[in-house]
């Protein structure tokens, strides 16, 4: 057990990219925590998708021991955490656990988005902020500049910022004296009864749920018994550790100390991160507070290409669910797609994710429709009701309130873009707020938004017309009354659930138009002529037709070709099977991944 | 008999054919010769037919050998159609002389195309004039029957020039006329043009080009017996319609297939390795496919419905009429059933058709279908 003013809680918290987890690699060098033999770039994204993508989705908490210049042993327990907007939550999480933040900046690209949403954080959350400005090593680095934009971000002198280049070592070392010099140890009274916050939690095949812990009073014993406030759950603590990144068994974890508690819990709802480890004898008075559950953003249905998958798909994602309580499920039945589930995600991100892993870990062979946001819908007469699916939207026509979401975006962007993204925001239905400028090369816009508009296509647009200089952060902020409706697509004259979709009113026939010519391109040609219509209610918007094929014939049939066509024949009808049967059209499943692709 | 020699390879072609090997000929000539006196016992032939490659490139000595080698192995029957293809270029009034002389009593014209554009898009290198000349030079050596293929819809034609295509080659007063819409096989060099962005034959097109095909025969006199052949009265080809109705052949020389006793084959595709096998005195049989049963019975529907006439609709053709899938191509006027036949409407969906067939699913009862067999 460590003596709690050698302690040192601290976070890394950056922009995507700022280079977190390879600081986190230094770190974890310098302490002699991983042998050179498992050492390897961003050594703590573990996941494959991690490590492919070169970015963290999951925040990692390890305990490193260093010997300060004052001849000193600390413990240092570091958390690196997502830069990624999708995943901020897990920032709010980590904060909790820590007294101190450092606070990257990519030298080059300076300031960016979550730069300034992961500060106001750390702001909120109380903590000690180390401004540093990382990658100095690389030739177009404009340092300086940097450090002055971080300065006005935190409200601090420059002049105290450190650079560091995480790639090559230099300054890590005076990061860390500074880390251990600023850092206030941790508060707490070993003597309090024990309350501890869960700030993180996974699930382990043979161990059950493993929680990330960090004791904020008291302390706690391997095999004593404890209690989870939340669901007054009473389990005993099998097994309690450090992670350095690697587990190590301790007898206790003290207040201060940050760690992982085993209970043999198979049920991770009965587990849940943000909630309060107390002990079953001598409980705490009141829970810490704790976190608000993520909330999804978008909601897609995920299909099987081939209905008899769902048994696997129900599985693979509940599977899933035990190490992402962000992710929602929800079974839902398309007459087009067949059994499958509508699920919500923290945004597009985090679907992509989820998808890609469903296919390559569990080898599924998926449709996903178009994301859409949750809209609230009220009924004359009635509650206000969650739509989270198109197809449960009400009919046009109908009296009905319809609310939307709303996000407050924070946008950072040289001046020079400056007009290209007020275009972009104000097509897409922005309220702009005020601007803020961070010296002469970044300004910060403010700006209200419905959330659909950041749904589709937003990120790219953005990033294209200011040649990748801009960054966005974005917040939920409510619902607000909106003018929906919702837009079906019918092939021969039925509609086909999987393509209706809800859109801003004045957007609905390009909508419409875009989808018709899309799906003209994607449906084979039947034996008879087929309409495409998009329509709002009974009124049809666009049309095209699927005119009827008219040749469809090998030219030649010798003798000697009787084999080889017959094989391509067959070839060609077992294609026929990844149809799916429209009414009387067939459709190829391909056809439904391709329209519901998000536009690029 | 397949005979795989070529001027140059055209960029549609996907045969068995080879360009500027002319050299190999009498090697080639040879191991044919070679082939047909290490066959099994068979005869009298029906039908004989030279195709390739290009026959007619082959000194008219050499053909004849082969012909003589067929008939004295297997023997001819009274009134055999022996046929040839010959391109344009090659067919002099000489030629088509000596190869009368021999016993040829049809040739099969690769005109293609009256339109010179055309011709050149294809790779042919003969011209509009040529072909009259090569039908003249075909009459006036005593042929019967005279047969003219054509290409159509090729990306370089327009409407007009199929239009004139057709009139001239009606004009030219064929036995028999073939067309067939050219289509991109995987491999060719059309193939790889396409891929790179060249546009690829319209399918629509071909469509217009077939229906005007039909209707223009049919006032020749020439009336259409399978979904790309048409024919005066007594003058279809008797080997594509035995192949059509199940029919057995034999086949010589490289890549060439064979189909007996419910059992077919293939020859070596690749050219040296056919020569270097049948010099060592080893059988150029292989891939065995025993077709009975279940798959018999499809082949059956499936080759029988190209013709005009359709197919005894049997236990293939009977499953498919009462499946969903029959009932609806019934519906969209792809098919009918004319008393026990089973008849294809509309020809150009022949393939809707057959895929149709392939996935009814086989009885029971039906036994194993396909199975690779062994050896010879
Ligand atoms: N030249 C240079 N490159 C760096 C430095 N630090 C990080 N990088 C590179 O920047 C990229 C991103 O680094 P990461 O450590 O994955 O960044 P991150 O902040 O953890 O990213 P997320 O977790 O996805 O938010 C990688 O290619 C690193 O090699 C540095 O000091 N200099
Ligand atoms: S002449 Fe006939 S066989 Fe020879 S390459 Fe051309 S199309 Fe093929
Ligand atoms: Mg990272």
């Amino acid at each position: 057990m460590a003596s709690r003013s050698l302690i040192r809680n601290f976070c890394i918290i950056a922009h995507i990219d700022h280079g977190k987890s390879t600081l986190a690699d230094r770190l974890l060098e310098s302490a002699g925590a991983v042998s050179q033999r498992d050492m390897r770039d961003q050594v703590l994204d573990t996941m494959d998708l991690e490590r492919e993508r070169g970015i963290t989705i999951k925040a990692q908490a390890v305990r490193l021991d260093y010997e300060a210049s004052d001849g000193r042993l600390y413990v240092l327990n570091l958390i690196d955490t997502p830069g990624h907007v999708d995943f901020s939550y897990e920032v709010s999480r980590s904060l909790a656990a820590c007294e101190g933040a450092v606070l990257l900046v990519d030298a080059n690209q300076g300031v960016q988005a979550q730069t300034v949403a992961n500060a106001y954080l750390a702001v909120e959350a109380g903590l000690e902020i180390i401004p540093v400005v990382n990658k100095i090593d690389l030739p177009s680095a404009e340092p300086e500049r940097a450090a002055e934009e971080l300065a006005r971000v935190v409200g601090g002198d420059a002049a105290d910022t450190i650079f560091i280049s995480a790639k090559t070592g230099e300054g890590v070392d005076e990061l860390t004296e500074r880390i251990v010099e600023v850092i206030p140890p941790p508060a707490g009274d070993e003597d309090l009864p024990l309350s501890a916050l869960i700030f993180d939690s996974y699930y382990d095949l043979y161990r059950g749920v493993v929680c990330y812990v960090r004791v904020m009073e008291g302390s706690i014993a391997a095999g004593e018994r404890v209690m989870f406030m939340a669901t007054g759950e009473k389990r005993d603590a099998a097994e309690i550790g450090v992670l350095t990144p690697g587990s190590v068994p301790m007898e206790t974890l003290a207040a201060g100390e940050v760690g992982y508690l085993i209970t043999g819990a198979k049920e991770i709802d009965r587990v849940r991160v943000g909630d309060t480890v107390t002990s079953a004898y001598r409980p705490a008075a009141v829970p810490l507070r704790g976190y608000t559950d993520p909330r999804p953003m978008v909601f897609a249905g995920i299909f099987p290409t081939d209905g008899d998958e769902y048994p696997r798909l129900r599985e693979a994602l509940e599977k899933l669910q035990l190490n992402d309580a962000s992710l929602q499920i929800a079974p839902e039945f398309s007459q087009a797609l067949g059994f499958g589930f509508r699920c919500g995600f923290l945004g597009l991100l985090h679907m992509e994710i989820v998808r890609e892993r469903l296919e390559r870990e569990y080898d599924l062979d998926l449709v996903t429709t178009s994301p859409s946001v949750a809209y609230r819908v009220t009924l004359p007469g009635d509650e206000p009701v969650e739509v989270r699916s198109p197809a449960d939207f009400p009919a046009a026509g109908r009296e009905m309130v319809v609310e939307e979401p709303w996000i407050k975006a924070l946008v950072l962007v040289p001046p020079e873009h400056l007009g290209a993204v007020m275009e972009i925001l104000t097509s897409r239905r922005g309220e702009l707020g005020p601007l803020n400028y961070l010296g002469t090369e970044r300004v910060e816009l403010t700006c209200r938004l419905p959330l659909a508009e950041v749904v589709f296509d937003f990120y790219d647009q953005l990033k294209s017309k200011t040649r990748g200089f801009a960054s966005l952060d974005y917040e939920a902020d409510g619902y607000q009354p909106s003018d929906l409706v919702k837009v079906d697509l019918l092939l021969n004259g039925s509609a086909v659930d999987a393509f209706s979709a809800v859109i801003h009113r004045p957007r609905a026939y390009a909508y419409g138009r875009e989808m018709v010519t899309r799906l003209k391109d994607l449906i084979p040609r039947q034996l008879f002529d087929v309409p495409i219509q998009a329509a709002i209610g009974s009124r049809v918007i666009s049309r095209e037709t699927i005119r009827a094929k008219r040749k469809d014939v090998l030219a030649k049939c010798y003798g000697g070709d009787v084999t080889r066509k017959k094989k391509l024949l067959a070839r060609q009808k077992e294609g026929k099977r990844r149809m799916k049967m429209v009414g009387s059209v067939e459709v190829p499943s391909q056809a439904f991944v391709a329209a519901l692709r998000v536009r690029d | 008999m397949h005979i795989p020699f070529c001027e140059e390879v055209c960029p549609y072609c996907d045969f068995a054919v080879v360009a500027g090997r002319d050299q190999l000929a009498s090697r080639y000539g040879q191991a044919l010769v070679a082939e047909i006196r290490s066959a099994e016992e068979w005869g009298p032939l029906e039908a004989v037919n030279f195709g390739g490659g290009t026959p007619s490139r082959m000194p008219a000595g050499l053909l004849e050998r082969i012909l003589g080698e067929l008939s004295s192995r297997f023997g001819l029957r009274e009134g055999a159609e022996v046929s040839l293809e010959a391109n344009p270029e090659d067919w002099t009034l000489q030629k088509a002389e000596s190869l009368a002389a021999a016993g040829f009593n049809r040739v099969s014209l690769g005109a293609q195309s009256f339109d010179a554009e055309v011709l050149s898009y294809l790779g042919r290198r003969h011209t509009p004039t040529q072909i009259v000349g090569a039908v003249a030079a075909a009459r006036q050596a005593g042929f019967a029957s005279v047969n003219l293929d054509l290409i159509m819809g090729s990306p370089s034609e327009s409407a007009a020039s199929w239009t004139e295509t057709l009139r001239m080659a009606l004009e030219a007063n064929p036995d028999h006329l073939s067309t067939y819409s050219l289509t991109v096989e995987p491999g060719t060099i059309l193939w790889r043009t396409v891929r790179a962005g060249a546009s690829p034959p319209d399918p629509d097109r071909q469509a217009e080009c077939w229906d005007e095909a039909d209707r223009e025969c049919a006032r020749s006199g020439l009336v259409r017996y399978e979904v790309s052949n048409a024919a005066r009265p007594g003058h279809p080809c008797r080997y594509n319609l035995s192949v059509w109705g199940q029919g057995e052949y034999l086949g010589f020389g490289n890549g060439a297939h064979s189909f007996r006793d419910g059992r077919r084959w293939e020859n070596l595709r690749g050219l040296e390795r056919y020569l270097d096998t049948v010099e060592a005195g080893r059988s150029p049989n292989r891939r065995f496919e025993l077709i009975e049963g279940w798959a018999a019975e499809t082949e059956r529907v499936l080759l029988g419905i190209r013709r005009r006439a359709g197919v005894r609709a049997g236990r293939a053709g009977e499953a498919l009429w009462e499946s969903p899938r029959g009932r609806e191509l019934h519906r969209a006027g792809v098919i009918g059933l004319h008393g026990d036949r089973l008849v294809v409407d509309r020809p150009l969906l022949t393939d809707e058709v057959s895929r149709a067939i392939l996935a009814i699913p086989p009885p029971e009862s039906a036994g194993l279908g396909n199975i690779p067999v062994p050896g010879g």
